[in-house]
């Protein structure tokens, strides 16, 4: 495996995304074709099975280089061929074809996801180099320096305003443009910085940010908009705690346009009758909105505040590009992937555990969600 | 996803019915017209131009710099361009030549593309057949299992990266055997190729998942009774019905590995690192030198972009899925 990988590194650019297109879709295709013969019966089928239980661990001892996996590869299929006769009660051939359409993406799960959590978990307890055992101290660590603390209160500012600001400025713009002319177009402008890179975004506000000497002409906007109403240019990234309100700009601008278009979609799904209704009864406009649109659209705006508040929460790339945590702008994500660059992988792996723990209650809000809507279906 | 797919309809559909109304009240009597215009009068109008205004101007600002020759730049604000036009692409050539020891922007422009492509497909395949799996095959614990996967969206990505790091720099081994050997960085894109696919995972199952389960299940059991198996309702009747999830989730998948910095700068490191890193290495080391940063930037955007612009209808309905189930 190893060895074909480098084979491909060697090729150029976009001739490696052909071959490992192709690869992929060869083993994907023939793992399809092998759930689809597996359980009919019939001499060929037979003959195509014997062909995987031969080619399959060869295929296996080829990619892995080592016999025991060849054999170990070899008793499952055989075991698994067994057990699909055995059971055929289900439909035969049915726990083979389970395991084939998902065993692709447990492995990869349990490799990159499960795995790797269960060691941090584990590195957060331990020294920087992750040989002794230390217990809370890196946890100490995070919650008694001021700039741990610094970090932990930004990350929650972040997470509180974020959220909130972008859906109430998207409610309200799809609000307004509801049924508009040139709906589709005002959309479009404000959907648009989703498009852009949080990289991308950073710069193109970085640059709005710009401030030069007062005795320079200004080339960035908001500092131009400042003098020109007399006042003196701004280094708006570089007061603390301002500065952090002047990146939570940034993430607002991308993330508007999410949950303007989410929630205009759930306003067009508000059943015109009750609105009337209300109308009848002599509510006004905002007491139409409050009372009836609000009210409907409330599941739309719980997934937009949860996504939101998630995003807000795992905030990396705008912190690092637009001050790399300067002037007390860190936030979790940040401070997690400087104190692993410094090799302090105890901190590290801690800071990602803190990050974790505050998402959990999000999510958990969210899957329960889910599960009820499951068991209405 | 029926009722999103209705609201859709419904959204195109009036858009040609809408055009007579005015904006603003208007003495409109239908019951449809006395909806339309509820909230929206003069100030709201406004309001939505400010919003509009304020969300295009920087990205605006951006694009005019990057065409303005490099002096005028610093000497002037980008506004003043329109009583001065003065158009040029140097930026564009300076800022693709421009980039570290090891590579230029053009490279890592390069390098995106081999990323991203890949990356994007990959997890898709993988996605769609548990997806199918759980929508499809009954077995026990389908339903636990299933919240599992959907819960592991929790694990921030920030937990994941230094152990699977360690894991591609060692290999995997269980006992002595050696599952894969080491994938160092000199294997090139393997180890994002791979990362990426990873974490797209939770996300993927679940919202594709959220299409094939609405499939009609007399289809699959017609087709089930014609004597096909699993492998055949997939590809006959699974892929063809869902490939608009297939490709929102495309498009998805396609921006966040085009836009991530955080995976590309732990695994592609060197000579694979795509525009992204590039770019914020720029930024980091020559902030001021607006030409550079701003052509720059809008390199790395204008591909995303395009594919936003060209395939937005299918992003929404994603985008739609993704949160009206959550």
């Amino acid at each position: 495996m190893s060895a074909f990988f480098s084979w491909i590194a060697s090729l150029p650019a976009l001739l490696q995304v052909v071959v490992v297109v192709i690869a992929f879709g060869a083993v994907i295709a023939l793992l399809i074709f092998l759930l689809e013969v597996a359980p009919r019966s019939g001499r060929k089928y037979t003959v195509i099975r014997l062909a995987a239980c031969v080619l399959v661990p060869l295929l296996a001892f080829l990619f892995l280089g080592s016999v025991l996996w060849a054999a170990a590869v070899a008793a499952v299929l055989g075991g698994v061929f067994f057990w699909l006769d055995y059971r055929s009660r289900q439909g035969a051939g049915y726990l083979f074809q389970l395991v084939g359409f998902l065993t692709p993406a447990f492995l990869l799960i349990a490799i990159g996801l499960i795995y790797p959590t269960i060691i941090t978990t584990g590195q957060a307890f331990m020294n920087s180099r992750g040989n002794r055992f230390v217990g809370f101290e890196n946890f100490v660590w995070i919650f008694t320096q001021e700039t741990g603390i610094r970090t932990v209160v930004n990350t929650i500012i972040w997470v509180i305003f974020v959220p909130i600001l972008a859906t109430v400025i998207g409610l309200a713009y799809a609000v307004f443009i509801d049924k508009s002319r040139g709906e589709k177009y005002f959309k479009a402008l404000v959907f648009m910085p989703m498009a852009i890179s949080f990289v991308g975004a950073s710069i193109i506000w970085g640059f709005m940010y710009t401030a030069r000497p007062a005795d320079q002409p200004q080339i960035g906007l908001l500092n131009q908009i400042v003098v020109m109403f007399g006042g003196e240019p701004v280094a708006w990234l570089a007061h603390q705690p301002w500065n952090t309100f002047f990146l939570i700009v940034v993430m607002i601008w991308i993330q508007t346009g999410f949950a303007m278009v989410v929630l205009s979609a759930a306003i067009k799904g508000v059943p015109i009758e009750q609105l009337e209704a209300a109308e009848i009864d002599g509510a006004n406009g905002w007491q139409r909105f409050r009372n009836v649109t609000v009210q409907a659209i409330k599941p739309s705006l719980i997934v937009v505040l949860t996504t939101i508040s998630i995003v807000s929460l795992k905030v990396f790339d705008i912190v690092r590009t637009m001050t790399a945590g300067a002037n007390g702008t860190s936030v979790l994500a940040n401070e997690m992937y400087s104190q692993w660059k410094g090799f302090e992988l105890g901190r590290s792996a801690a800071l990602a555990l803190v990050l974790f723990l505050l998402v959990v209650p999000i999510i958990v809000y969210n899957a329960r969600q889910l599960a009820k809507q499951r068991e209405i279906r | 996803m029926s009722r999103t797919e209705t609201e859709l309809v419904t959204t195109a559909g009036s858009g040609r019915a809408r055009r007579g109304a005015a904006f603003g009240r208007s003495g409109n009597d239908t019951a449809q017209g006395r909806v339309k215009n509820r909230l929206t009068n003069r100030w709201a109008t406004l309001a939505a131009l400010l919003i509009a205004v304020f969300w295009t101007v920087p990205t605006l600002g951006l694009f005019i710099s990057s065409i303005r020759p490099a002096a005028d730049i610093t000497r002037s604000g980008w506004w003043t361009w329109f009583a001065n036009p003065a158009v040029t692409l140097d930026n564009y050539r300076d800022v693709l030549a421009a980039g570290n020891s090891q590579l230029t922007m053009a490279d890592s422009f390069l390098n995106s593309i081999a990323i991203t492509i890949p990356a994007t497909l990959i997890p898709l395949c993988i996605a769609t057949l548990a997806a199918y799996a759980f929508a499809w095959i009954d077995f026990k614990g389908r339903n636990a299992l299933f919240i599992g996967v959907f819960a592991l969206q929790i694990v921030p990505i920030q937990m994941a990266l230094v152990p699977l790091l360690s894991l591609f720099s060692r290999g995997v081994k269980i006992g002595n055997v050696e599952l894969f050997g080491n994938l160092d960085a000199g294997v090139g894109y393997t180890q994002v190729w791979i990362a990426h696919s990873i974490f797209a995972l939770p996300l993927a199952i679940y919202l594709l998942y959220n299409f094939i389960t609405e499939i009609p299940a007399e289809v699959i059991e017609a087709a089930r009774v014609d004597g096909a198996g699993h492998g055949q309702i997939f590809f006959r009747i699974v892929l063809p019905l869902t490939m608009p999830a297939i490709a929102s989730f495309a498009i998805f998948q396609f921006l966040w590995v085009w836009n991530d910095l955080l995976v590309a700068l732990v695994f592609a490191d060197g000579k694979v690192a795509p525009i992204t890193k590039l770019l914020a290495e720029i930024s980091g080391s020559r902030g001021q030198d607006w030409n550079l940063l701003t052509a720059g930037a809008f390199v790395a955007i204008i591909v995303p972009l395009i594919v936003f612009f060209a395939l937005q209808r299918y992003f929404v309905r994603g985008l739609l899925a993704g949160s009206t189930k959550g």
